[in-house]
């Protein structure tokens, strides 16, 4: 239970980055951070007391334990969503950095209203 | 990162780039026998092609054939696998049917194995070393540099 | 019931095919793109013989195991055809617009690898039966909706794109934390498999918190307030048909439909989260269309009215009962319909003079004839003057929060709706009629292809007034609003039907 609270803290600590800091790429990290948050607690949900790799090898007796693999099917896809999301998020910081001049949030401001 | 980086890393870098796509293509074809598969073993490959940009300097890819070809070997990479999705779908009518493997089983735990999974995961490991090298060329290489 | 993946299979191919094929001749992207849609259109009517049965489709043909689908399930009900049916055809209509609009933008190829990613990600959220499956379109979808905001890669569309990703992500990443947390409670990730579960196991699991993230997540892809921050800044910045599918169907199927089918499916419905929903929705509906009052950019006044009628449309849904969700679904409907024709309005009137801004339009009435007409028969469905749609949809959610006993409501939202006519009123002065004061100059005349694709969207508006009747409705809104109706027993009808 404790380390489900502490990859749901990794989330929030993620969530705070994203709300308070000012530069652009520390907005952009602060998301990356929460979405490792999320992983890992799917990692770690998918977990069974003495299990294995769930791959099945040669020479494995039948009846080993091994641990539910659907999670680290479903964090594997999740993995490669936050890398296509991370890969376009920073392109634009870059280009809105080139375009603007400033990595400043409070100075990005053409629309308001 | 135009002019790239000293002799010795040069080297390095020439010396280390074949095995470390070796590993990436084990790692994309054993993908049903061990941790892995197309997306790791896809990075690896990737990283390889942006080990030699990195050492020998930005000048050799920064034209734009490169990213074209990146992109034409992406966009096959993905048709690929769509294909294979589909030929399911056109032989049996169902969608993504495992149809090798009702055609020609092989031997459990051997490469030869598990029907259509290891050419999903060869389609999936070209589309991703390609898409990793078009992100690093678009990023860091041909960024322009505009007034605001 | 077999063919239901082509509508996930056969854009994904297409878009990829696009850009392969674009070297041989520049015209490729265009008619290749056009005919998928087409194909997509044609095949989302075919699937109205349906007719309220349910039918599931196991990808890859794995055998369900003890009663429950093990893999990834596909699930086709009354609510997915009629989800099907709007999407496909608002596609098809953008897509023809966008073949002489895309003239001022570079890149063809990829708006329409793009495009045809955007209406694969939509086609899979509504047919997908299972949870995961959800998030990977429902994230493919925003992708591809990034990109396509940022199309015309000026200061001002990065600016609002960035804004878009960073909510939009924030968003999927608390679905995604609510996805894990309801698998660790379950143990499946199939969505009848996860509502039988719920209800064996009672009042055991902290429902509540699983349910705020779910709503959080959702309402910001639908831009409830108070989740509505990056709407008035994303859909003006995007090409006019991309802000047509935006406006008109991304927000409708990433928030509501999604919200209706893991809410009223999969988690049983409280008449806490009933109130929850239509504080949300009225607060959306009031404070959006008085922000849209002081715009004076076309497609920003357009955009916070998106917000109102999103709000309608939740406010008609958070009601319960049958009268209010057909009527809901019903606006949701039209509001596809009206707010795609007046996006394709501004389009319009941007291809021809080049200005958004409504202080310096004048007289268009008589150099836009096409445009000026159809947005005339939008303004009024939007306001809600009979005899176009949105006066019957309005009409219907005002007498089912009567009915559900709630009299505020229904003060509210024609509070809102006489609001909305004030507004459009202001367009309609500002920018189409005095000519005497005409200042701008036409530099293009509308091509025919958006005339076209304006005048059939003009149609549908005054036409769909009729879904009401009884015998139509019986058909499409009828079994629709039957399968939100009936709650929790869709986890009877998919397990138990046919595969």
């Amino acid at each position: 239970m404790t380390v489900f609270l502490l990859a749901i803290l990794l989330f929030f600590i993620g969530l705070y980055g994203v709300l308070v800091k000012r530069n652009l790429m520390k907005i952009v990290i602060g998301l990356v951070i929460m979405e490792y948050g999320v992983n890992l607690l799917f990692v770690l949900i998918g977990y069974s007391k003495g299990g294995t790799a769930p791959i099945w090898s040669r020479g494995m007796p039948e009846g080993t334990t091994m641990v539910d693999p659907v999670p680290q099917a479903l964090v594997l896809t999740a993995i490669v969503i936050g890398l296509a999301t991370t890969a376009l998020i920073a392109a634009f910081a870059v280009r809105i950095y080139e375009k603007h001049g400033t990595m400043d949030v409070r100075q990005i401001r053409k629309l308001k209203g | 990162m135009k002019r790239g980086m000293t002799p010795i890393v040069r080297a390095t870098a020439r010396f280390m780039t074949p095995f470390i796509m070796v590993l990436g293509l084990y790692v994309v074809l054993h993908g049903h026998l061990t941790p892995g598969g197309g997306f790791a073993g896809g990075v690896f490959i990737g990283g390889a092609y942006v080990l030699m940009v990195l050492a020998y300097g930005a000048d050799g890819a920064k034209s734009a054939f490169y990213k074209q070809r990146a992109s034409l070997f992406e966009c096959s990479g993905i048709f690929l696998f769509w294909f294979l999705a589909v030929l399911g779908l056109l032989q049996k009518g169902v969608f993504f049917l495992n149809m090798l493997q009702k055609a020609a089983p092989g031997k459990p735990h051997t490469v030869f194995s598990a029907g259509i999974i290891p050419l999903c995961n060869l389609a999936i490991g070209i589309e991703v070393a390609a898409g990793l090298f078009s992100i690093f060329i678009t990023l860091a290489v041909l960024s322009r540099k505009e007034k605001p | 019931m077999n063919a239901a993946p082509l509508f996930v299979v056969v854009p994904l191919g297409m878009a990829f095919l696009c850009l392969i094929l674009s070297r041989l001749w520049k015209g490729m992207p265009d008619l290749v793109g056009n005919l998928t849609l087409g194909f997509l259109a044609v095949m989302s009517v075919r699937f109205l013989s349906f007719a309220g049965a349910t039918g599931r489709y196991d990808v890859g043909g794995w055998v369900p195991v003890g009663g429950m689908p093990v893999g990834i399930s596909m699930v086709v009900d009354g609510l997915t055809v009629l989800m099907l049916l709007v999407v496909n055809i608002t596609g098809f209509i953008a897509g023809l617009y966008s073949i002489p609009y895309l003239s001022r933008y570079t890149d063809r190829d990829r708006y329409y690898t793009l495009f045809l990613l955007l209406m694969a990600g939509l086609n899979g959220v509504v047919v997908s039966g299972d949870l995961f499956n959800l998030f990977v379109f429902l994230e493919i979808t925003a992708i591809s909706a990034y990109a396509l905001v940022a199309f015309g890669v000026g200061a001002e569309e990065l600016e609002a794109s960035f804004k878009y990703q960073v909510l939009g992500g924030i968003a999927s990443l608390f679905i995604l934390l609510a996805i894990a947390m309801l698998y660790y409670a379950t143990g499946t990730l199939n969505l009848a498999g996860i509502s039988q579960s719920l209800v064996r196991q009672g009042n055991k699991i902290p429902l509540i918190f699983i349910s705020g993230f779910f709503l959080a997540g959702f309402g910001l892809k639908a831009a409830l307030m108070p989740f509505h921050a990056w709407l008035p800044d994303a859909h003006p910045s995007a090409p006019a048909p991309v802000s047509a599918m935006l406006s008109g169907v991304v927000i409708k199927v990433l928030g509501v439909y999604a919200m209706c089918r893991v809410f009223f499916n999969v988690l049983s419905v409280t008449p806490d989260f009933m109130l929850v929903l239509r504080i949300m929705a009225v607060t959306s509906m009031i404070l959006g269309v008085y922000l849209a009052l002081g715009q004076w950019d076309f497609k920003r006044l357009l955009a916070y009215h998106s917000i109102s009628q999103v709000g309608y449309v939740v406010l008609g849904i958070g009601l319960g009962t049958p009268l209010g969700i057909a009527a809901g679904l019903f606006h949701l409907v039209n509001h596809t319909a009206f707010k795609s024709l007046l996006f394709l309005n501004a389009g319009a009137v941007e291809y021809s003079t080049g200005t958004r801004d409504l202080k310096r339009m004048a007289g268009l009435g008589r150099l836009l004839p096409v445009a000026a007409w159809t947005s005339l028969v939008a303004s009024f469905s939007i306001a809600g003057i009979p005899p176009f749609s949105g006066f019957w949809s309005k009409l219907f959610i005002v007498i089912a929060c009567l009915q559900a006993g709630q009299p505020v409501l229904a003060a509210f939202a024609i509070l809102g709706s006489i609001m909305t006519l004030a507004s459009f009123l202001k367009v309609r002065r500002y920018a189409f009629s005095d000519p005497a004061r005409t200042k701008l100059k036409i530099e293009r005349k509308t091509p025919w292809c958006m005339s076209l694709a304006m005048l059939v969207l003009a149609v549908f508006c005054t036409v769909m007034g009729l879904l009401f009747l009884p015998s139509v409705k019986a058909v499409l809104l009828g079994p629709a609003a039957e399968v939100l109706v009936q709650g929790v027993g869709y986890a009877g009808r998919v397990l138990g039907g046919a595969p």
